[in-house]
């Protein structure tokens, strides 16, 4: 437990710091973010209809801009190594680090998706529903993605490679994600339901991440 | 004869060499059956003629599903029990089910165009087929990337087993989130709901579609089997000393 913990608090740190790159997630969502109206045009009512979408878009492109960096640093300074022949469970180290990963790089998408939320003319509660579909989503973006981010850094290939295994997995959490903010804003269904199915996906991938990136891991780094 | 006994590849290349001319005559029959029944099929009362396109999508799409459950199998053949020619079937299956894919998707759009006077729709059933296609060409795109064919076969076979579950899933969210195609009527609870008239062409062809895939399968996986043995030559060569002139 102490180990797990020291990696996750290990893994924070170094993304905090220089060099470590998390922020710039959240620096391109908002880049993302700030593209649409000048793809869309300035039209205002339609950026507020549109905004859940742009909103899940940036921060599923974001997410995935920065699970290149899950293994590709440990594996280049010899630190997988030591994670794969410790005597903690790799499962269970897969999992600290996609918490840490999230911790690091999902959390401050979250916090910004309000001030987002202002430019693409979303109201006050809506914001509030689309970042909360982010809360219970974006696990579900990191933890499918890590099994990406294992199978790339056991190829030594990764960006587009990884974009193209990573994106068909998400497509499920996108679709729920989205329907769950317009259900919270206007929408004849209930929230409820398209947001259980979401936190659904979220603690299933919990489990199957954890479990294909440790085999990637173990299968590839001989 | 066993699984087992099949690892060698060189008793596998010899079984094949026997049994594939027979299985591609049987298919080439039951092909020719098939087309000849649903040409002779009548005209559905709403669709006219554009019915039969029915005849080669369906068995398309069947197979799109079935080959990437053939890979999961031979995945897990990879995984667990290290099968020597499992990663052979798996690598062979990919191009095989993306063009089945394919076809089912182009067949499915020409078959769209009379009947909902569209090409695409972001229907739920387009929308999963459409998905399943871009795994494939992932999932091929992932076997080209690594030289080492071990290698990548166990990269391959982790994505192939998280795609078979993924697919499911991908199905119901999108079923959920728009409808156009029409529910499945050939297996469904209570019998089938098709005609006679169309289902024995129907069935004809998929039994000949299925005997296609397994033909072009054992093909692609002598290919393969070959083409690593020239690949071990070729490398055997190059690693030779050479001799230098004096």
């Amino acid at each position: 437990m102490t180990a797990l913990a020291a990696l996750i608090r290990r893994d924070i740190r170094i993304a905090l710091r220089v060099g470590g790159g998390a922020l710039i997630g959240v620096l391109f969502f908002l880049t993302v973010v700030v593209l649409m109206p000048f793809a869309l045009g300035p039209d205002l009512a339609l950026l507020a209809r549109l905004g859940p979408a742009i909103l899940w878009i940036g921060a599923l492109l974001a997410s995935l801009l920065t699970l290149d960096r899950l293994f590709t640093a440990d594996h280049d300074d010899g630190s997988l190594d030591l994670i794969l022949m410790s005597r903690t469970p790799l499962e269970l180290a897969c999992a600290a680090k996609a918490l840490a990963h999230w911790i690091a790089a999902g959390l401050p998408l979250i916090v910004a998706t309000p001030v987002l939320g202002l430019l693409l003319n979303l109201d006050g509660p809506s914001t509030l529903a689309v970042a909360l579909t982010l809360l219970a989503g974006t696990p579900a973006l990191t933890f499918t993605g890590m099994i990406g981010a294992a199978l790339a850094v056991t190829l030594q290939r990764g960006g587009l490679l990884l974009a193209v295994l990573v994106l068909p997995l998400s497509i499920p959490v996108l679709i729920f994600g989205v329907a769950a903010s317009n259900a919270a804003i206007d929408g004849p269904l209930s929230f409820g339901t398209p947001f259980s199915i979401l936190c659904a996906l979220s603690l299933a991938s919990l489990v199957i991440g954890p479990f294909a990136a440790a085999a990637s891991l173990r299968h590839g780094l001989d | 004869m066993t699984l087992t006994e099949l690892a060698n590849p060189t008793r596998f290349l010899s079984l094949t060499t026997r049994v594939l001319p027979w299985l591609a005559i049987v298919t080439a029959i039951l092909l020719a059956v098939g087309l000849y029944q649903s040409a002779l099929a009548p005209d559905d009362y709403q669709q006219g003629a554009t019915v039969k396109i029915m005849f080669i999508h369906v068995p398309n799409a069947w197979l799109s599903m079935f080959v990437w459950g053939v890979m999961s199998i031979a995945s897990l053949g990879t995984l667990v029990w290290r099968h020597p020619l499992a990663d052979v079937a798996a690598k062979a299956a990919a191009p095989i089910g993306a063009a089945f894919t394919f076809l089912a998707l182009v067949t499915g759009s020409l078959w769209g165009r009379p009947m909902w006077g569209t090409y695409w729709e972001w229907d739920a059933r387009l929308t999963s087929v459409l998905i399943l296609f871009l795994m494939y060409l992932g999932l091929i795109a992932l076997w080209r990337a690594v030289e080492d064919p071990s290698r990548a076969a166990r990269a391959a076979a982790i994505l192939t087993l998280v795609g078979a579950i993924n697919i499911p899933i991908i199905k119901f969210s999108v079923d959920w989130w728009n409808t156009l195609h029409q529910p499945a009527s050939v297996m469904k609870m209570g019998g089938s709901s098709l005609d006679k008239a169309f289902l024995i062409p129907l069935l004809v062809m998929a039994v000949a579609f299925s005997l296609l895939f397994i033909t072009l399968h054992l093909a692609a996986m002598r290919n393969e089997i070959l083409r690593r043995r020239v690949r071990a030559l070729q490398m055997l060569q190059a690693s030779k000393p050479v001799a230098l002139p004096q």
